[in-house]
């Protein structure tokens, strides 16, 4: 699974959910794969996360999500990457996401989606994969 | 694509960009990066290093605060290990001054150190002219410890500032690790807890007794010199903060500057950033024709050769080696 450049993702944790282990343990996953990862830290603002992909030039921007606003938060971030030149960028999705809402999430445009319960091995290669 | 002139009006998109290129190696940034030069040469560059845990990040987050306080535009590139094994790596500096995030002023990069030779060295140098370009004022470069890298923090930055922490005998630790050379200010961060005031006694005794050598050697080549005879020289400072609640910041920052004006009225700036660029095109140097000569081997037939009779036993590797320099490039470096 070698591609050409390191791939850079940011791990993002919006709004207001204060549960972050999980986003942690999958910057570990991550980063044994041969990431390199930048995390946000917790209650970010979108305009935060925004500002930040742009800054450290990443690849991808992986949302952790586990407060159930899911779809409104996704739809938002998609919005404003469009609008401040972002639009290359993946985003992928993780958390608390019931399988009802993955197909909503997909017509969004989020690249991946990742709920609770998903292997490292399926995360890891499912970002690489995005890269292909 | 990338324009020149989104970067020089400061496009924090375009900037970023650009310096992601730089790391990746990728050619078409390198015609960008010669056109920037011309922009170059305003910003203050502050290097920060110092053991893990010392707090770091925190008290650069304190920094920023200060200098936006002072209008000035700030940036920093955040500089976290490489996994040798894995080649990935956790970035997690800026975790500590997300706060400033949205300030348009300030722009925060991590980068990871990359593990290859003069990899982070030359990447954090080029992100530094980006970012020199792009209009900030000052620019600070957070790494660990005093890496061997080839070019390492004090060839890079006008004033390094280390960190260090009470009771983690720094004092000693400094002196064999030769930290002490490179600082130009020293942090006790921390300092609201126990033995303090004795590591920042203990730091003050060792800073008089290096100025005190000093009129005794001079330092390894390439670095800037820390005395001048019959110049004067700034004189290392030693101060104590707590960075989580901002204690001694606003002297720190002060201190920044004072070195900068100091620096400026003696000339001495000039002379430090001569010293660097010619260390910095030494490393240029060396790197073309490292890639040269890498590629001169993979293909040439006199490595071939040369190969076969070592191991026919026809020849030793050393003349070996030695012929095909004199075959191939000897004649030329003499010109």
């Amino acid at each position: 699974m070698e591609t050409k450049n390191k791939i850079r993702v940011l791990i993002a944790k919006p709004g207001l959910d204060g549960h972050d282990k999980g986003a942690k343990i999958v910057c570990l996953a991550l980063r044994d794969a041969g990431f390199e990862v930048i995390y946000s830290g917790l209650h970010q603002s979108l305009d935060q996360i925004i500002r930040t992909a742009t800054q450290e030039a990443v690849d991808v921007i992986g949302l952790s999500i586990m407060s159930g606003a899911h779809l409104p938060i996704s739809e938002k971030l998609i919005a404003m990457m469009n609008k401040n030149g972002l639009g290359d960028i993946k985003l992928t999705v993780g958390g608390v996401i019931p399988n009802r809402d993955i197909p909503t999430l997909k017509e969004m445009g989020v690249a991946q989606v990742f709920p609770g319960g998903t292997s490292f091995d399926k995360i890891t290669t499912g970002m690489k994969l995005l890269f292909k | 694509m990338l324009k020149i002139d989104d970067i020089r009006s400061g496009s924090h998109l375009a900037g970023a960009r650009l310096i992601r290129l730089i790391e990746d190696n990728e050619p078409s940034a390198i015609e960008l990066l010669k056109s920037l030069y011309a922009n170059t040469g305003k910003a203050f560059i502050i290097g920060i290093t110092g053991s893990p845990g010392v707090g770091k990040s925190t008290l650069i987050d304190a920094l920023i605060f200060q200098f936006r306080e002072l209008s000035k535009k700030v940036a920093v590139i955040a500089v976290d290990p490489t996994s040798p094994y894995t080649g990935g790596a956790i970035l997690g500096d800026r975790l500590r001054m997300q706060r400033h995030a949205t300030d348009p002023d300030v722009f925060i990069r991590s980068m990871a150190s990359r593990g290859q030779t003069g990899g982070l060295s030359r990447a954090a140098k080029d992100a530094t002219t980006v970012l020199d370009a792009m209009g900030f004022d000052i620019i600070i470069i957070e790494t660990v410890g005093a890496g061997q890298a080839q070019f390492d923090i004090a060839s890079l930055a006008h004033c390094v500032g280390i960190v260090s922490i009470p009771s983690s005998g720094d004092g000693i630790q400094a002196v064999k690790a030769g930290i002490l050379e490179t600082g130009d200010i020293f942090i006790v961060n921390k300092s609201d807890t126990p033995d303090a005031d004795l590591s920042f006694i203990e730091l003050c005794g060792m800073l008089e007794m290096r100025q005190s050598r000093e009129f005794l050697r001079t330092l390894p080549p390439g670095l800037p010199p820390k005395t001048d005879n019959g110049h004067p020289t700034w004189q290392p400072k030693v101060l104590k903060t707590i960075a989580q609640d901002g204690t001694g910041i606003k002297e720190l920052t002060h201190t920044f500057l004072s070195y900068l004006d100091f620096m400026k009225k003696n000339n001495l700036l000039k002379s430090k950033q001569k010293t660097q660029e010619k260390l910095y095109f030494k490393t240029l140097l060396k790197d073309l024709i490292l890639e040269k000569i890498n590629g001169f081997m993979d293909e040439s037939k006199y490595v071939e050769t040369a190969l076969n009779d070592i191991q026919l036993n026809i020849t030793d590797p050393i003349s070996a080696a030695q012929h095909v320099v004199n075959k191939t490039i000897g004649h030329k470096i003499k010109e």
